[in-house]
């Protein structure tokens, strides 16, 4: 039987959140640096790799990683597993502060940043053909729609609880938001599926300069394969995560479901890949050893070793599950970074590797993303199936 | 299999087999074809003799400031590439006895992949097929210089607000009825200005008429789809720094599938209908808990 959602409580400013605050902290003092001395000088990027981790990682892995609440949508509003609803509000929450900071690492990157509102405004100098364009467009608007999707959360404990203000208009905006929400909620299951093929499809107009063993038609699917299998993860993860961490109930029989869909989704990803190499003439490049084909090896091992870890061990327990989690996560993030990295060929003569203020200012920011996860979980009603604290 | 598995597995089939449908309804995406007003170059290897005038003029012309870091020791403008600094470079190949003179600058490509990556359409390609930049749209985000398979747009790393920077053709100077600066002020003619058409048929007759100086192909005629910046080598154009040579242009595949998937954006709204109803069917389920 599951208890209502509920405030975890507690103390907030632990020493171990006083750490997370200073990782934060200096990630935003770099941030500020980065903005005064300019791109050139705060990181690692260049002519021949103008994108780096802040884009394959932070947005392209991160957003992926954010992709909790998409998944677990699908199983509790499409396939109609009600039973699995306890786990929404905590995913909900993990991809609207990831894809929060994916936006946040965005506006970092870019060279000129003040233009950025152009892109949802003029829409008249809109190019539809521009991928990048859809996923910009598609992300603003997700962020947006998962923040709606989170205020139930925050307008159940200020119609209690709250200045009078925010008891007021929680009071009145509640019970509309409810009716709404299936609208709502729709959006948030489209969106992701959209600006996730079409992170897939962006590095197809790199065209010549992606390796083939990465570059292909089929790029939009594996990608859109590759965040659900890694929001499954997520979910897993974080169950397991707040079972340990904040005396949860962690609901192992859900999360033997959601690691089996993780599990089969990987061996479907590879049979995608392989074959469409097949077709195309270019699963020979696997053959040779170079950082091509090992990275491509370690990827499909990887995406096949969940199945295989799950079938070799048919009695899961939090431990397996959180390890077959670890897995499947992993393999989608390097897939993704690959895509974006890795399998990247500008020429001859360039390389890249991130500063180590470039590398502080993405730790930073997940930093930043933990510290007000930990915030919000201990003072609204996020997690379900606990024993308030003490 | 007890129903519930078998209406879960229905679904899926159902989702699954729309959402695999959708990449190869992608039809064939038209080939384009230069301009009728199309302007072009045609840079002649056996001809240029490194003087780098049309490094000088260019610089000139468009108010470029001195890369006078590495080989320039703080005195000199001396690039070495293309960058923020500079929008045309001669390059040097050399190899023992075989050597070429290398003239690099944007190709001002037929089907331009930096204008299918621009999202707000910094990078156009307008009159006269010039590839042109709006800095006023640009954000910076570096897209154009990802996908460039000559990595032509260089961005301005060292500057708080930087831009892009890339040959534009002398657009001013074509509106003025003036040819760029680069070609007019070669004292070989190893590069040249010219309606594109004529060009094509010019760097023809040259094979033609030589045969054996060159290597036997107008590199940018079909490659990439199409440039309108012409090249005649007597080396390997690998060599010289050509690295690609498909036919197809870069932002074929790309634009096929997503105008396949997104057609008329009939696939998002089919979704997010049958989204809607299959939640308005399950709703009063969905908040059970068990």
């Amino acid at each position: 039987m599951q208890t209502h959602a509920q405030p975890i409580g507690g103390p907030l400013f632990t020493r171990a959140y006083f750490v997370l605050l200073s990782i934060a902290a200096i990630g935003v003092a770099l941030i500020l640096w980065r903005f005064a001395v300019g791109l050139g000088a705060s990181t690692g990027l260049s002519d021949g790799y103008p994108l780096g981790i802040w884009i394959a990682l932070d947005v392209v892995t991160g957003t992926a990683l954010a992709c909790g609440g998409y998944a677990v949508a699908l199983i509790v509003y499409i396939f109609n597993k009600g039973n699995y609803h306890p786990l929404i509000r905590p995913a909900i929450l993990t991809s609207a502060l990831g894809y929060t900071i994916a936006g946040a690492s965005v506006a970092v990157d870019l060279g000129r940043p003040w233009n950025m509102w152009k892109i949802p405004t003029y829409f008249w100098n809109w190019n539809l053909n521009s991928s990048l364009l859809e996923v910009a467009l598609c992300i603003m608007a997700y962020v947006f729609v998962l923040w709606i999707e989170l205020s139930p959360a925050f307008m159940e404990k200020w119609s209690v609880d709250g200045p009078p203000v925010l008891q007021k208009w929680s009071k009145r905006l509640l019970p509309i938001l409810n009716k709404m929400l299936i609208w709502i909620i729709a959006l948030g299951m489209l969106l992701p599926t959209m600006h996730q093929s079409s992170l897939g499809s962006l590095m197809m107009l790199a065209g010549p300069k992606l390796h083939p063993l990465w570059l292909t038609g089929w790029l939009p699917l594996l990608f859109l394969m590759s965040c659900l299998a890694m929001g499954y993860a997520i979910v897993v993860f974080e169950s397991v995560f707040s079972a340990k961490a904040f005396g949860r109930d962690p609901e192992v029989p859900m999360l033997i479901n959601l690691q089996k869909i993780a599990a089969w989704g990987g061996l479907v990803f590879v049979i995608v890949r392989v074959a469409d190499l097949a077709y195309s003439g270019n699963l020979h490049y696997a053959k040779t050893l170079d950082l091509y084909g090992t990275m491509f090896w370690i990827e499909s091992v990887l995406w096949l070793l969940p199945l295989a870890m799950m079938l070799a061990f048919p009695r899961p327990n939090l431990g397996s599950l959180f390890r077959g989690a670890m897995v499947v996560a992993l393999a989608g993030a390097l897939y993704r970074f690959d895509t974006y990295l890795v399998a990247f060929q500008p020429g001859p003569g360039w390389h890249y590797f991130p500063s180590v203020p470039e590398m502080f200012i993405t730790i930073g920011l997940v930093a930043i993303e933990l510290a007000i996860y930990v915030a919000v979980v201990k003072r609204f009603p996020i997690i379900a199936g606990m024993t308030p604290a003490h | 299999m007890n129903t519930d598995r078998r209406a879960f597995f229905k679904k899926f089939a159902a989702a699954a087999a729309t959402l695999t449908v959708l990449p190869t309804a992608a039809e064939a995406r038209e080939k384009k074809t230069a301009r009728s007003d199309a302007v072009g170059m045609l840079y002649d290897t056996t001809k240029c003799i490194g003087c780098k005038a049309c490094v000088v003029a260019c610089k000139e012309a468009n108010n470029m400031p001195a890369d006078t870091d590495g080989y320039g020791h703080g005195l000199y403008d001396s690039p070495d590439s293309l960058n923020q600094y500079t929008k045309n470079i001669i390059q040097l190949y050399k190899d023992g006895d075989e050597q070429s003179y290398a003239k690099k600058q944007c190709m001002h490509c037929i089907d331009p992949a930096c204008v299918g990556a621009c999202m707000l359409g910094a990078l156009q390609k307008g009159k006269f097929g010039v590839v042109s930049y709006d800095v006023s749209k640009c954000v910076g985000c570096r897209y154009c210089e990802t996908v460039c398979p000559f990595n032509v747009p260089k961005f301005e790393w060292a500057k708080a607000a930087p831009k892009i920077v890339k040959c534009e053709f002398c657009k001013e100077r074509l509106a003025e009825g003036k040819e760029p600066a680069c070609t007019a002020v070669c004292p070989r003619k190893a590069v040249i200005f010219g309606k594109y058409t004529d060009l094509l048929d010019e760097a023809h007759k040259r094979l033609q008429k030589n045969p054996g100086k060159y290597v036997n192909k107008v590199y940018g005629e079909k490659e990439l789809g199409g440039t309108q910046v012409l090249y005649l080598s007597h080396i390997d154009f690998e060599k010289i720094g050509f690295r690609f040579k498909q036919d197809e242009s870069v932002p074929h595949l790309q634009q096929s599938v997503t105008h396949g998937v997104y057609k008329g954006f009939i696939g998002p709204v089919a979704l997010y209908g049958l989204l809607g109803a299959v939640m308005f069917r399950n709703r009063g389920n969905s908040e059970k808990e068990s």
